[in-house]
């Protein structure tokens, strides 16, 4: 089966803007293929390249060499397949909710009426129905990151990247938001590829979760399948026995570039 | 609707103690107007300053005297042909500036390399006392209105250009990003996200723009010019006579006020996205 999204031997070299010869090798030779309907979790410490890997699968960035494959197909400019969920709020802050909800569709050019009724279902089907004509300042975090997932997926990508969205809120709306995507993805099974620092998070939602080393030069350094049975819920899937199992294999393998990534950040 | 009755309810029109605010306003100007009207009227105090009683009437005027001129201009309509060039002056100075400035602005904020390019000239321009640009005004468009409206733009354009170019550099490239991810091409970007993050720097320097129009059109009529409110006052002050110029500033100024007025009126119908300090009007 043709892979959804192929990363092969990524490696990103950023130079200094200062000095020309100084260079700072982000991620390097990094290889990461996600199946048709897979949801991968790609963790690691802070400041490790996550989203560097996630912006170049995006088409946002280009490698400095390696090669991106879509559906088979070499990646050249924005990847047309995929929706991006970004860390920090990416709404139009000048847009109304039903507003941002609806640029894509907008972008495309499709009618108003029939992209407002279109945006209008999926605010319902993200639980904002009645908050269209709120703008972002006027909503709350989660609701904003309700609105940016109803942006996303009104456009129907086969492909969902999310850089570690839900970070910014608190434990509960945290958890009430990954149940929804998983719901949501259900529907349909979308290739996800999910970008987390939260390791118990990333457990939860996937079928597969992808350890990277500590930055610079960042790469995988372990691959473990999540065999726990769908559907999930993600604040009881925690305390299942072989949840914990898993979570004490993979924070073994993590563990030791967590505190060289923390080290790092002392400096 | 409900929005609205919110915001009706949270942010009262008077906080208490405005009022009474508003109420010391104004008795501070009655109170400086009425010391102004006794320091300067030639029988109502003996002269402290000046040998003559009519010195101080001379050089300060009487608030009383450039009241009755204001009321004169306006109930006879005199002012009215001096006040419509003078505001047609402010106004086309004010639209073709914002709109230059907005252009321009949007246009160097986008292309890195002629910005590089004109950057010294820019910076060159805008540093030049621009009223000196008068005289070859004159020369170019004649008396007329329109080298006051040059001058008047020359003002306008660099605030405005200057807070645009501002505006779309500093576009979150986060936004910028998740548009381009949501399929916007670089005429959509340009349409949907730089204009609209521009606009809300373009009204932060619209105030000041206004008033510079003003400043543009009173002193291309002062400096030469054969109608507007400046062409009164300088005519006024050729025959000394102060009471005049006093009445021409104060109905300049109401004028200024009432422009800025219209400003923040526009600025709030079509900045209702923003939030407003103090706003709590989260769910």
């Amino acid at each position: 089966m043709t892979p959804a999204l192929a990363l092969e031997r990524i490696t990103c070299t950023f130079a200094a803007r200062e000095d020309r010869s100084k260079r700072y090798t982000a991620v390097k030779d990094t290889t990461l293929v996600v199946a048709p309907g897979e949801f991968v979790s790609v963790v690691g410490p802070t400041g490790c390249g996550k989203s560097t890997l996630l912006n170049v699968a995006a088409g946002l960035l280009e490698p400095s060499a390696g090669s991106v494959m879509v559906n088979g197909d070499p990646l050249t400019g924005v990847n047309r397949h995929a929706g991006y969920l970004f860390q920090a709020d990416a709404l139009m802050p000048w847009r109304n909710a039903l507003d941002n909800v609806v640029a894509g569709l907008e972008f495309q050019g499709l009618p108003c009426g029939r992209a407002r009724e279109r945006g209008e279902q999926w605010l319902k089907r993200v639980g904002l129905a009645g908050f269209g004509d709120r703008y972002p300042h006027q909503l709350s975090g989660g609701m904003r990151k309700r609105v940016a997932l109803a942006q996303t997926l009104i456009l129907g990508p086969r492909i969902l990247l999310m850089d570690e969205p839900f970070s910014a809120l608190d434990i509960q709306t945290r958890q009430l938001m990954e149940n929804e995507l998983l719901e949501l993805w259900s529907a349909d099974r979308k290739s996800v590829v999910f970008i987390t620092h939260d390791l118990e998070e990333a457990i939860a939602l996937s079928d597969r979760v992808v350890v990277l080393s500590a930055g610079p030069e960042t790469h995988p350094i372990g691959e473990f399948a999540i065999d726990l049975p769908r559907p999930r819920d993600v604040s009881e899937i925690r305390l299942t026995p072989h949840f914990i199992e898993l979570h004490g294999e993979i924070w073994h393998r993590m563990k030791s570039e967590v505190l060289k990534g923390y080290a790092q950040q002392q400096q | 609707m409900r929005n609205n009755s919110n915001e009706a309810r949270k942010r009262p029109a008077w906080k208490p103690g405005a009022r009474r605010t508003r109420i010391y306003q104004l008795l501070l100007a009655a109170a400086l107007l009425l010391l102004w009207q006794l320091a300067t009227s030639p029988t109502l105090l003996p002269p402290i300053f000046f040998d003559d009683p009519n010195k101080a009437a001379f050089f300060f005027g009487e608030p009383l005297k450039a009241a009755a001129r204001i009321w004169v201009w306006f109930t006879t309509g005199e002012i009215y042909r001096h006040l419509w060039v003078t505001l047609i002056e402010t106004l086309l100075a004010f639209v073709i500036g914002t709109v230059s400035g907005l252009v321009v602005g949007i246009w160097l904020g986008l292309a890195p390399g002629a910005s590089a390019l004109f950057d010294p000239y820019i910076k060159a321009a805008n540093a030049m006392p621009r009223v000196i640009l008068a005289p070859i005004f004159f020369l170019w468009f004649g008396l007329g209105i329109a080298s006051k409206v040059a001058l008047g733009v020359t003002l306008v354009f660099f605030i405005v250009f200057f807070n645009v170019y501002q505006g779309v550099r500093e576009v979150s490239p986060v936004v910028l990003a998740n548009a381009r991810m949501l399929g916007a091409s670089p005429r959509q970007l340009l349409r949907y996200v730089y204009l609209p993050s521009a606009m809300s720097w373009v009204f932060a320097s619209l105030h000041n723009s206004v008033g510079l129009a003003f400043v543009g059109a009173v002193v291309g009529e002062y400096l030469g010019s054969s109608e507007g409110v400046g062409y009164l006052i300088q005519q006024a002050e050729g025959v000394f006579d102060i009471n005049t110029v006093v009445a021409g500033i104060v109905v300049l100024t109401a004028f200024a006020l009432a422009l800025d007025g219209i400003v923040s009126l526009v600025e709030r119908r079509l900045m209702v996205w923003q939030p407003k300090s103090g706003e709590t009007e989260r769910l």
